[in-house]
């Protein structure tokens, strides 16, 4: 697997999938048995290269006896700021997360949400050229989401790569240039979002309005909604199908293309991962 | 070693934020109630009771702080995990752990430091007048100081690969031991077969020796302490330190954070 400069890429599995465990084998926090990594082409057990990584892991927390501020003074030392370079990156970065004004209250006072906001400040408070985010949005309401994201794509705007875990799709539909997805351990497909769920296209959807009754077959497939029926027709079918509603005096809406999400390809490949382990399960039995 | 005082310094600042410090205060009224029990039941020799509860009582507070907050200066930022966003940070794991400890022995410095001054001060009010052996007293405090930062050692070791409470069991039972390593190398040869006599020998010199750091008597009788006793036993606490502590960043650089 490999993250592109410059891209936001979307880390996506089930729980239980390894993705927090990757994650943490980059950051050396754990080690491995085997094969190897390197990031901005060094290798990760280069302690210098982590200058130029920030790292949000899951569900963080911080020492709770310090300040938000305080604690990204900490951090701001360790990566040996100078002293108007800590103030002022302190500040910008408590502004930017939306702490500015609970930057002096002891973290033990935080809720989950406000620990997720400074562990994301923590994460870019020193410029760093790649930001590896484990679960950014979990334990965030809809309002923290949003900034995240935001933040998200502001660090790619400024030319940072961002590397983030989700088990929420639609967040990384939305935001990734590619998405990677670990199940049961494994890397099952690596691409953009639109290529990954192309190779599932499911057809053509015609919309269309059909007054009183009518005896045409295809209506029997149809979905219907009011006057309003919806239409789905395999690809090489469609043109057939236009002919055939027209005749019964359909009037033809909109005919757009049906395309599987990210969830479905998703859903596919964890059940497919549940039916081979239930096979291995059985056959060992 | 400009991160490991970074992580030194907020130890420190954990310490006193956790109000480790408040201890000093129950020394206060130790001395207090000391100058008053002493007043009443010795006459002539109230220092000598005075310098032997009030250094018994800086041994034992700070045995109880290097034990227990040294055994959760690195299980307490795995459990929490702390730890995890530090460690991904350009620092060395080896810097985390001596910054950890050098907080805690900065931390029982100042708490050592201070309780000797008010044993001193207490001294000073119960006694007419100042001898030169009366700052033997300090010294004796100084080597407490030694004792505690091996004790701090060991507790960082043991809790790099054990439990929380397996890591206090196990420190404090050295330095049980570690009190009785003279016994250790004086048991009589003729009850032991000469395999155990070289055993027991051999495990007299790897124990730290924690009896080498008391003068309690001398500091009670205000006698002057010979310089070579204080090089030898800061030599001893640094080179023995020095041993546990690379231990402890072997064991802890291998370790998996879950």
């Amino acid at each position: 697997m490999q993250v592109e400069e410059g891209e936001i890429f979307g880390f996506i599995g089930p729980n239980g999938a390894g993705k927090s465990t990757t994650i943490k084998l980059l950051m050396r926090l754990i080690f491995p048995t085997t094969g190897t990594a390197r990031i901005l082409g060094k290798s990760i057990s280069d302690i210098e290269m982590h200058r130029d990584i920030g790292y949000l892991p899951e569900q963080p927390y911080f020492y709770d006896y310090l300040t938000a501020a305080e604690l990204l003074d900490y951090f701001a030392r360790i990566h040996d700021l100078t002293v108007a370079d800590r103030k002022e990156r302190v500040q910008k970065m408590l502004k930017k997360v939306g702490l500015e004004t609970a930057g002096k209250i002891q973290l033990r006072k935080y809720s989950k949400g406000m620990l997720q906001r400074v562990g994301m400040a923590q994460a870019i408070l020193h410029d760093p050229k790649l930001v590896i985010l484990d679960e950014p949005m979990s334990g965030l309401d809809p309002v923290g989401r949003r900034e995240v994201r935001d933040i998200i794509l502001e660090l790619k705007r400024d030319g940072k790569t961002v590397m983030f875990s989700t088990h929420i799709l639609s967040d990384a539909e939305m935001l990734c240039d590619r998405v990677g997805v670990i199940v049961g351990g494994k890397l099952r497909g690596i691409g953009a979002p639109e290529q990954l769920v192309d190779m599932k296209t499911q057809g053509m959807e015609i919309l269309f309005e059909l007054a009183g009754q009518s005896t045409a077959p295809l209506l029997a497939k149809a979905t219907r909604t009011g006057d309003r029926y919806r239409l789905q027709v395999p690809e090489q079918d469609l043109y057939g199908a236009i002919e055939q509603l027209r005749g019964a005096g359909a009037k033809i809406l909109s005919v757009s293309q049906v395309r599987a999400t990210l969830e479905e390809f998703f859903m596919d490949l964890v059940e497919a991962d549940r039916a081979q382990a239930a096979a291995v399960e059985v056959s060992g039995k | 070693m400009k991160r490991t005082a970074v992580v030194a310094l907020n130890t420190f600042r954990e310490a006193v934020r956790d109000r480790v410090l408040y201890n000093l205060l129950f020394f206060a009224l130790v001395m207090m109630a000391a100058s008053i029990i002493a007043g009443q039941i010795s006459i002539g020799i109230e220092e000598t009771v005075i310098a032997t509860l009030g250094l018994s009582a800086i041994s034992l507070i700070g045995l109880l702080i290097a034990i227990f907050i040294g055994v959760g200066l690195v299980s307490k930022e795995m459990d929490r995990r702390t730890l995890y966003a530090l460690l991904a940070k350009p620092v060395r794991r080896w810097e985390f752990l001596l910054g950890k400890f050098g907080g805690l022995i900065l931390t029982l410095a100042v708490n050592t430091a201070a309780m000797g001054v008010g044993l001193f001060l207490t001294l000073i009010y119960v006694k007419p007048t100042l001898e030169r052996g009366d700052a033997t007293v300090f010294v004796a405090v100084y080597f407490i100081w030694l004792k505690l930062a091996l004790v701090v050692a060991l507790a960082l070791l043991f809790s790099c690969f054990t439990t929380p409470l397996l890591a206090i069991l196990f420190t404090a039972g050295i330095y049980i031991v570690g009190l009785y390593v003279q016994e250790l190398r004086d048991l009589p040869v003729a009850v032991m077969s000469p395999g155990m006599t070289a055993f027991t020998k051999w495990l007299s010199y790897l124990l730290p020796n924690f009896e080498n750091f008391n003068i309690m008597a001398m500091a009670a009788h205000s006698r002057p302490v010979p310089g070579a006793l204080v090089a030898q036993n800061t030599l001893y606490a640094a080179v023995y330190c020095a041993i546990v502590l690379t231990g402890a960043v072997l064991v802890f650089s291998r370790r998996n954070l879950k």
